[in-house]
């Protein structure tokens, strides 16, 4: 059958002719799998050899976890050792609200293991609204051994709860230092972004606190100490495989203060229900020993958060309890301003010592009449007089006779009108009136009339505790101004090599000798036949000192002052400045107490109790208000 | 006696493919135990596989072809009616509907017409083999679209993605024309953006995440950057076996199944990834050799189809792990855990194994 051979000819050929194709078609499909595997080859050798490194690093990042361990804080002790700020561990449950989708139910059902107060809750939640993102946030602190026993035994039901040894920090002498150890607080967006601008965020990783207020806050970086790093091998899901090497932190350095927390604790019950300051320095040096601001607060409140409602009581109180007195609270000097004022005299060559005024009563200038306090005047008045006695038309007729640019000139020196640059910060400047002052503040010419009441320190003019206490440790020093210090020495907490914050002269003025002498004698006189006598009444020692009171509110002319017709928050403050021993002074001390009255009655026994205790170790019997009040001392 | 028993008992044995597939089998084992953490119970699960693997695959290595040819249909039209039930009553997991439960066990029918697809169509291409016109082309894409279409509804991207990577082999291998192919890539690429709009969201994010994958490193991202790291740390010579740090402290997703490459390249390295590389073209070379020499269109078309789809495997699972495609659930074949990729594969190099020592019996 021919057809049929042709036919299956044509078959065989077109069935070779297939199986060509065919090939062609594999070999094409083979070259796409040799050029695809190319790729391949050629991508492990990008990744495996050219980007080798890279992908090591990130891999490394993955596995190692650097974790920060926050060093313990430097302690606070006074100038004897006691301690003033401590750290203990304790354990805290932390939640890191972010990562809960219901932190209430969490909380609430937390408290069915451990208790949480309502106290911790408004705490929590302030925490969290002014946490940054992804952090962890105690909710309960300070657990203890049971509380610590029964978590750990529920703890598979609390799988975002963790459970942290954390380190706090104490104030055992709780409201006595409150304003000037401060106490340390959880650190803010703002002190972040501070600490970020000065680099030294990195130390501050696991740092949860900062110093806020006081030395904790101006001794900050000593405090602070190093934060060590753990290695730390981590899976997938962040748990801690093993630890790989390990730096330890360094303990910030310690401080001990110039402060003696007995004769702080002196002043605290000298002062009684009364608000208002205290400043006690060693003249010699501007070391602060005493440094008190009433009311105060109980610093361990801050510590891990404060809750809404005490920030709400504190802050809202009408005493200011939160308001540190001594540095930022500005009075009126009142007569304390009158050994400054007699010393320009002399040093302009205004007045000379035994030179006598007559005293009527008042002072007329300018149509007004500018009263004493004694009614009738004191009769004739030298300056020894003038300041015994606080006679106030002796300074009325000076300080007309000076004029303001002088009076603030030369009071400047002092320390009026200027911070005295002490070691914790928030100091108020004061103010120191002069022409050029007014013009700026007020846009206003002064008037000669307006001197008139600065010279017995009214007016105008407005100073802090710590700088009458600078002024009269000056007075004390003969003219010779340290920068007052908190701080003794920091010590580093490994080599124990001491740093010690250097007494720091600023200047010496220039008095001439027998100027001062004269009214550091009338100084000396206050104390003895003067308005300080019954407070000084049998001291052992010889003390020199200045009463002076400073109106709250203004009295009408002719109208008499009353105390018990002026509701108490109106009442005069009473001040007091003082040193002692007169011939070698070894403290200088600016006392005031708010809305007391006269500065002789309620200010000078507090200081009386700051000599004793300082120069005869003597512990005195608290006062009572009362005894204050009815001027019994 | 004995040696004339052994040689009737290995006839349809290709020792190349046993050699190859057995050496990346061995690979398989040695880093499932490292990526399982050491864990004895999943290499002896692993070996159970292999044994009935291999069993399957001397069954159908003794199957002669044309057996073959005669289920093709049946096993087609079974595969789109479960395909079509799945759509209709098949459970939702993880948001798609891809198993249907029969009596005991679910079942996944998608994965049947990765092998129902090619033979169907090989089996078509055969039966109209003299007269081939674009006619027959037309009703092959037909039969190609059906279940794609199907599996892409369910939605499994990646499946379908492989299925109609199988299908478009034999069409390709049966000589479709240079142009209509060239007119289909031109088509192909104008539909990309047609395409997108009808993708799920997840589906874009997994296409986004391969353009960028640090855009969402935490979520989609995630498993690519990390594999990428593991083969970049890997390096030339690998940190060792059980030394990955990315694998043993669980930053590598599914260790020892889709994303076992990152194990075996951590720990093996460059050197390592080539040889892989070599072993996977034995296979792939030896299947080609086979089809090139088959003896009728079927067995052409079917093995080519086998031998390319074990390729896609391979390459679209290291192209994964290594960060220039998709994350897709393919396993790697024959290195991957798991018995049913096991099984589907030894299944694939069986039929090329029967393939290779049956044309004489078709032929004469």
């Amino acid at each position: 059958m021919p057809e049929l051979t042709i036919n299956r000819g044509v078959e065989i050929r077109n069935s070779r002719l297939e199986i060509h194709h065919f090939r062609v078609r594999l070999a094409v499909a083979s070259a796409f799998v040799l050029c695809m595997f190319a790729l391949l080859a050629a991508r492990f050798v990008y990744l495996q050899v050219i980007q080798h490194e890279y992908y090591s690093t990130l891999a490394e990042a993955n596995r190692i976890s650097i974790v920060p361990i926050p060093p313990s804080r430097g302690i606070i002790v006074d100038r004897n050792g006691v301690l003033l700020a401590n750290n203990y561990a304790a354990y805290t449950l932390e939640i890191t609200p972010r990562k809960v989708a219901d932190v209430e139910a969490l909380v609430d059902e937390l408290a069915t293991v451990v208790e949480i107060t309502a106290r911790d809750r408004r705490r929590f939640r302030k925490l969290i609204d002014e946490s940054k993102s992804f952090e962890s946030l105690p909710i309960r602190t300070r657990l203890s051994d049971e509380e610590i026993a029964r978590f750990a035994a529920h703890r598979y039901r609390f799988p975002d709860v963790e459970m942290n040894a954390r380190l706090f920090r104490r104030y055992p002498q709780a409201e006595l230092f409150s304003h000037v150890v401060g106490h340390i607080g959880r650190i803010n967006p703002h002190e972040l972004e501070q600490l970020e601008t000065k680099g030294i965020d990195a130390n501050y990783r696991g740092t949860d606190y900062i110093g806020k207020v006081g030395v904790e806050q101006s001794y900050e970086t000593h405090l602070h100490g190093t934060t060590g790093v753990e290695e730390v091998e981590v899976d997938a899901a962040g748990r801690a495989v093993r630890t790989l090497s390990r730096a330890a932190p360094v303990s910030g350095n310690n401080l001990v203060l110039n402060l003696d927390a007995k004769l702080q604790e002196v002043v605290h019950r000298a002062f009684g229900e009364f608000r208002g300051a205290l400043v006690a320095i060693d003249p010699t040096t501007g070391g602060v020993v005493a440094f008190v601001s009433k009311p105060g607060f109980d610093p361990n409140l801050f510590v891990d958060g404060i809750d809404p409602l005490n920030w709400k009581e504190l802050n809202e109180s009408i005493d200011r309890p939160m308001v540190n007195r001594a540095l930022a609270g500005t009075y009126p000097p009142g007569s304390t301003f009158k050994p400054f004022m007699a010393l320009a005299a002399l040093s302009y060559g205004k007045r000379r010592p035994e030179q006598a005024i007559s005293d009527p009563g008042g002072y007329r200038f300018g149509g007004h009449f500018f009263r004493d306090d004694k009614v009738g005047g004191h009769g004739m008045v030298d300056m020894y007089k003038s300041i015994v006695v606080s006679c106030d038309t002796y300074y009325y007729m000076l300080a007309n006779d000076l004029g303001i640019d002088n009076i603030s000139t030369f009071v400047k020196q002092f320390g009026f009108g200027s911070r005295s640059g002490i070691d914790i910060t928030g100091e108020s400047a004061g103010i120191l009136p002069s022409q050029e002052w007014k013009m700026k503040r007020f846009k206003q010419k002064w008037y000669a009339g307006e001197t008139i009441s600065v010279g017995i320190g009214q007016g105008y003019n407005t100073y802090t505790p710590l700088q009458l206490a600078q002024a009269i440790a000056a007075i004390a020093n003969d003219g010779v101004m340290f920068r007052p210090h908190i701080v003794d020495y920091v010590e580093d907490v490994v080599t124990r090599a001491r740093t010690v914050i250097e007494p720091h002269p600023l200047h010496t003025i220039p008095l001439k000798p027998e100027h001062l002498k004269v009214v550091k004698d009338a100084l000396v006189g206050v104390n003895k036949e003067g308005t300080g006598a019954r407070a000084f009444a049998g001291a052992p020692y010889v003390s020199a000192g200045k009463t002076g009171t400073a109106q709250v509110i203004a009295i009408k002319q002719g109208e008499k002052y009353i105390e018990s017709r002026v509701a108490e928050r109106f009442r005069d403050h009473a001040l007091f400045i003082a040193y002692a021993p007169a011939d070698k002074p070894k403290l200088a001390v600016a006392v005031l107490v708010e809305n007391a009255g006269f500065g002789a009655r309620a200010a000078a026994p507090i200081a009386r109790k700051v000599f004793d205790y300082w120069l005869l170790g003597k512990q005195p019997t608290p006062l009572k208000a009362d005894d204050l009040k009815a001027g019994r001392d | 006696m004995i040696r004339r028993i052994t040689r009737l008992l290995t006839a349809h044995i290709d020792s190349q493919l046993l050699i190859a597939a057995l050496l990346l089998m061995s690979l398989g084992l040695v880093t499932i135990f490292s990526g399982s953490n050491q864990s004895v119970p999943r290499l002896t699960s692993q070996l159970a596989n292999i044994v009935v693997a291999l069993g399957v695959m001397y069954v159908f290595a003794n199957i002669a072809p044309h057996y073959l040819m005669r289920i093709a249909l049946p096993l087609y039209v079974l595969g789109v009616l479960l395909l079509v039930c799945v759509a209709l009553f098949g459970d939702i997991v993880n948001g798609a509907r891809r198993w249907l439960y029969v009596g005991v066990t679910r079942i996944q029918p998608s994965e049947l017409m990765k092998i129902a697809v090619p033979l169907m169509l090989a089996w078509y291409f055969d039966r109209y083999e003299a007269t081939l016109k674009l006619k027959n082309y037309l009703v092959a894409a037909a039969l190609l679209l059906v279940p794609i279409g199907l599996v892409v509804r369910q939605p499994d991207l990646g499946t379908a993605l492989l299925i109609s990577a199988a299908g478009a082999y034999v069409l390709f291998l049966a000589g479709l024309s240079w142009r209509i192919i060239l007119g289909l890539g031109v088509a192909a690429a104008a539909c990309m953006p047609l395409l997108w709009g009808t993708m799920h969201d997840y589906q874009r994010q997994r296409i986004l995440t391969l353009i960028d994958p640090t855009q969402d490193p935490l979520g989609s991202g995630y498993h690519t950057i990390q594999s990428t790291i593991a083969v970049g740390s890997g390096g030339l010579t690998g940190k060792g076996w059980l030394q990955g740090t990315q694998t043993h402290l669980d930053f590598i997703p599914e260790r020892t199944t889709d994303f076992i490459f990152a194990v075996f390249s951590e720990e093996f390295g460059l050197l390592g990834n080539l040889l892989l590389l070599v072993l996977f073209l034995l296979v792939i070379g030896r299947g080609m050799v086979i089809t090139a020499n088959a003896p009728n269109l079927f067995t052409r078309l079917f093995g080519g189809a086998i031998t390319l789809t074990f390729f896609t495997y391979a390459f679209v699972n290291m192209g994964m792990v290594s960060g220039i495609l998709p994350v897709v659930g393919v396993p790697l074949p024959l290195v991957s855990y798991g018995g049913t990729s096991l099984v589907t594969i030894c299944l694939g190099l069986g039929i090329l194994m029967s393939i290779a020592t049956h044309k004489q019996l078709i032929q004469s």
